[in-house]
């Protein structure tokens, strides 16, 4: 490999207008790969964009749970059993060694972009 | 070879032996074979006067007195055995059985003593013993109300069991007059200071007491009874009850050559054995160093020892307490240790307040150190205390035990031993309880209840449980989570006192942080039982839990259910073509449910709104199954078709329903109707339940089915509708105050200060002066009162959220596949992706 970094090209998809997102809600986006993301918008308008499946039950509903803090760390609560996760990390709380994708997330004209590496 | 334990007699003593025996007899080398002359399976003697405010014996019935489920035990009930023949150990009974034994106990229990009064045998004499005494009662009772104003009753008896029998006359609408050949009532457990004030209060509930005279005569007078009392007083009466004591039913025991006492009673020693080894004596047959016992406690202590003994054990009877304590009337009593102070050198203090109504006495060693004992009337909470502490030293000066403002005063739960014991019922001592909260991980008093048993029986020593949670540490705190140090019933005043209706701010100025999956929902919960609008209107919608903010309830694939409610579970075949028709049009797994109305499984967000358009359009509206709200109200058909039925249950259910759905509280809320005793709606079992009876309808509240199945109790008897509603509101309406977050309300009955005497004070007898207010608060929810999915198809912003993908809206969630199984589509379950530490 030479030294120039390697380029990584990052898609951006659409998810919605700014204002579509409530505070401390969530949504499912759907990749055009078939990835299923959960975009979420906390109380202090900051975004994050983690995988929309639930490790621990295999089911596509992480976007339906609900948002809040832990310490101070931001998560969303699994809507299946009520696993906390890290919305920055990505990383399960009661177990560390389980986590979930995360995923760059922007707004680009009040509009919320999802970015795919 | 299983070896046969014949028990003869089915009392409360009979039945704690053979469940103790069961429970012990792990290797199964006994097979029990229960006879009895009773028809009915074991009941709650000690509880028998509470059978006059429902009329119903299952409210008796011991846990397990049936052994349904125990293959190990037969019950032959209403067929007394009447010869037991030692010699080739067989028992054989007046229906003709013959059953042979290896080991025999009897537990024949007690007759009611009848004094020889002239007249004893006529028709309206009855004795207090069994259900079918007191059925008979209520006959005479039901004659008498025929005739002309309130009729008269005499007691003759005027200890515990007479009063109780008073208590339960004075329910039945009659006036008893309770005779009583001592000084004064309950001379067994009373003191003559306590007497006097214990007969003043019992007079001041219409009961009046004849002391230190007999009954010289009973005759017939112009269809009614004439007593003649020896002090020269002669009272009109409709029915006479004698409870003068009773007499071990030692007859068995005579006629089969075993050792009987003096003054009766089979002779046992102390290992409950006869003169025969393999024949054991227990309960009140039994005849222990010259003392028969007429208590409880020490006939389960009984049971205990003799089970251990079948089974090759070494137990002996341990001694026993005859310390009391009971509620007559409302009126406490208590009398524990050496009541009378008839040890030598005995000294006592006094403290008596004529104005409060309050007596109290302690008897304490000629050292004035060691307690030996006391008499309380009329406030009784310090026994709990006191009753461990007999024979041990007063933690402190007698007199500031004895402080009315002190509540058990100087003494602490510290003062008191491992040793001693706490709960005198089941036998647990401190140091079994400590055992159980230090090394079994008892966090709270129902698990110390399940744990030990402690607390199980007459309830007087839950308050020392909660004590002895604090001393080991064990934190009870209250708060909801990390984020709100309140407990729900507080956080719920808060939000109804300011008026604030929104989370944002109730945790801005109340609490910490931003939330999280406990408080955010249970906050919901407390602003939607307040009547803040539509659960998914503006910041409500971020609170809701899984199954709240999709008004659906999520399976394990991420798919919903539905299910539209069926008030009652009465339905027109219009309306069940119109959900099979839903049904088969989004292909939905169709399933009964246990509530009585129809549950559909596997539909996708997107097709919720869909499918509630077709359903509210039929005239459905939402069930409310995936809320912390009411769910059904079941009934069974009631008196339009049962031939049994004496109330229309399915009326009353729809009713109900109606008037209750939509109510959101701290869990999900269950009722049911029946239309007649045979309970076929399983009411008992509900939050709250109501049975017919042929004057009005019973309420019974805190029934639980599921991991913790609880029979609920009796709240009010024989009311009529408008009265029913009332209470229901109100019941409701605290609940929803005071409960902990996910607290059902059999939990939080048993967890609520006072019990069941506490709650009917409040909903009942409105001594909170809360009632307006709670049925001013139901009234207002049944007036604002509107279909949740109605009010999401008609806003388009609620409606936007039902869709898989907010960048594409029309695309089903490619992961959720079906199988079909049984004709019927069920999800193909999810592969968990392997997830690794990155």
């Amino acid at each position: 490999m030479t030294a120039e970094a390697v380029l990584i090209e990052t898609t951006w998809t659409e998810v919605c207008p700014v204002d579509a997102l409530a505070r401390e809600q969530g949504v499912a986006v759907l990749l055009p790969d078939g990835t299923q993301v959960a975009v979420f918008r906390t109380h202090d308008d900051a975004l994050y964009a983690v995988s929309n499946v639930d490790p621990f039950s295999g089911a596509a509903v992480l976007s339906r749970g609900i948002v809040g803090d832990i310490g101070a760390t931001p998560v969303v609560a699994s809507p299946m059993h009520k696993q906390h996760f890290d919305l920055r990390t990505g990383v399960c709380l009661e177990d560390a060694d389980v986590s979930v994708a995360t995923y760059p997330v922007c707004v680009c004209d009040a509009t919320i972009l999802l970015g795919q590496p | 070879m299983a070896r046969t334990l014949v028990v003869v007699g089915n009392g409360m003593v009979g039945h704690r032996l053979v469940q103790a025996l069961r429970d012990r007899d792990a290797e199964g080398g006994w097979r029990v074979v229960v006879i009895a002359e009773e028809a009915r399976p074991a009941y709650d003697r000690v509880a028998l006067t509470s059978y006059v405010d429902s009329w119903d014996p299952m409210t008796l019935q011991l846990e397990g007195a049936e052994f349904t489920d125990d293959d190990g035990v037969e019950l032959r009930l209403g067929d007394p055995v009447v010869i037991v023949d030692r010699e080739s150990k067989v028992v054989r009974t007046a229906g003709g059985l013959a059953q042979s034994y290896d080991a025999l106990v009897l537990a024949t229990g007690s007759v009611p003593f009848v004094p020889p009064v002239p007249g004893r045998h006529l028709p309206g004499c009855h004795v207090y013993r069994t259900i079918d005494d007191l059925d008979a009662i209520r006959d005479s009772a039901a004659r008498a109300r025929k005739g002309k104003g309130r009729g008269a009753a005499m007691v003759l008896g005027g200890g515990l069991l007479g009063l109780e029998a008073a208590k339960a006359l004075r329910d039945m609408g009659l006036s008893p007059h309770v005779v009583e050949l001592g000084p004064r009532l309950m001379p067994l457990q009373v003191d003559e200071g306590g007497g006097a004030l214990l007969k003043r209060l019992i007079e001041g509930l219409d009961v009046t007491v004849h002391a230190g005279t007999s009954t010289s005569s009973i005759e017939e007078d112009r269809g009614r009874l004439l007593a003649k009392l020896s002090n020269g007083i002669e009272l009109d009466l409709d029915l006479v009850v004698f409870s003068a004591g009773i007499r071990p039913r030692d007859q068995l025991a005579r006629e089969s050559g075993l050792t009987v006492g003096e003054r009766g009673g089979i002779v046992v020693d102390e290992g409950c054995r006869t003169s025969d080894p393999d024949i054991y004596a227990i309960g009140e047959c039994a005849n222990l160093d010259g003392m028969v016992y007429g208590l409880v406690a020490p006939g389960y202590s009984m049971a205990e020892v003799a089970a251990d003994r079948i089974l090759g054990g070494t137990a002996s009877f341990p001694g026993a307490d005859m310390s009391t304590k009971l509620k007559l009337m409302g009126v406490d009593v208590a009398s524990f240790g050496d009541a009378h102070a008839a040890t030598e050198g005995a000294l006592d203090v006094v403290f008596n307040d004529a104005v409060k109504g309050s007596y109290k006495k302690l008897v304490i060693s000629d050292d004035a150190k060691t307690l030996l004992g006391g008499v309380l009337v009329g406030d009784a909470s310090d026994y709990a205390m006191l009753r461990p502490m007999v024979g041990r030293a007063l933690p402190g000066d007698p007199g500031s035990i004895l402080a009315p403002s002190g509540g058990g005063g100087g003494v602490g739960i510290d003062a008191l031993p491992d040793e001693a014991q706490v709960c005198s019922c089941n036998g647990v001592t401190k140091g079994d309880i400590k055992h159980s909260i230090l090394e079994g991980g008892c966090a709270d008093v129902p698990s110390i209840k399940s744990c030990t048993k402690a607390g199980t029986s007459c309830g007087s020593c839950v308050p020392m449980l909660k004590q002895l949670l604090n001393a080991c540490g064990v934190e009870q705190s209250k708060a909801l989570c990390e984020h709100f140090g309140q407990s729900r019933a507080e956080l719920f005043e808060i939000a109804r006192v300011t008026g604030i209706a929104t989370f944002s701010e109730l945790v801005a100025k109340h609490g910490s942080g931003r939330g999280c999956d406990i408080c955010k929902p249970a906050v919901a919960s407390i602003l939607a039982s307040l009547g803040n609008g539509h659960i998914l209107a503006g910041e409500q919608a971020a609170l809701q839990d899984t199954n709240d903010r999709y008004l659906a309830n999520m399976q394990r694939n991420g798919t919903y259910s539905v299910v539209p409610r069926i008030p009652g579970g009465e339905i027109t075949p219009e309306k069940l073509m119109v959900i099979a028709q839903v049904a088969q049009d989004y292909g939905l797994y169709t399933k009964i449910t246990g509530g009585q109305r129809i549950d559909l499984f596997g539909a996708t967000v997107d097709q919720l709104p869909a499918i509630w358009k077709r359903l509210v359009d039929a005239g459905f509206e939402s069930g409310h199954a995936y809320g912390k709200a009411l769910r059904t109200v079941k009934s069974c058909v009631g008196d339009t078709w049962c031939r049994y039925g004496v109330q229309d249950s399915v009326g009353l259910a729809i009713e109900l329903e109606l008037r209750y759905r939509g109510l959101r509280a701290p869990h999900k809320l269950k009722s049911a109707v029946s239309g007649c005793a045979r309970e076929c709606a399983e009411a008992r079992g509900k939050d709250f339940g109501i049975i017919a009876t042929e004057n009005g309808w019973n309420l019974y509240v805190g029934g639980n089915g599921g991991m913790m199945p609880r029979h609920a109790d009796l709240l009010v008897s024989e009311v009529d509708k408008e009265t029913l509603l009332k209470v229901i509101d109100r019941f409701l309406m605290f609940y929803i105050r005071t409960a902990d977050r996910l607290q059902r309300t059999s939990t939080w009955l048993d967890g609520l200060e006072g019990g069941l005497d506490h709650l009917r004070d409040v909903v009942v007898n409105d001594s909170l002066g809360l009632c307006a207010e709670l049925e001013a608060q139901m009234a207002q929810h049944v007036d604002d009162y509107a279909d949740e999915w109605a009010g999401v198809l008609a806003d388009p912003q609620k409606l936007a959220r039902f869709s898989s993908f907010v960048n594409a809206p029309g695309t089903p969630d490619p992961t959720i596949t079906f199988r079909e199984e049984r004709g019927q589509k069920v999800p193909v379950l999810l592969g968990i992706p392997e997830v690794s530490a990155r």
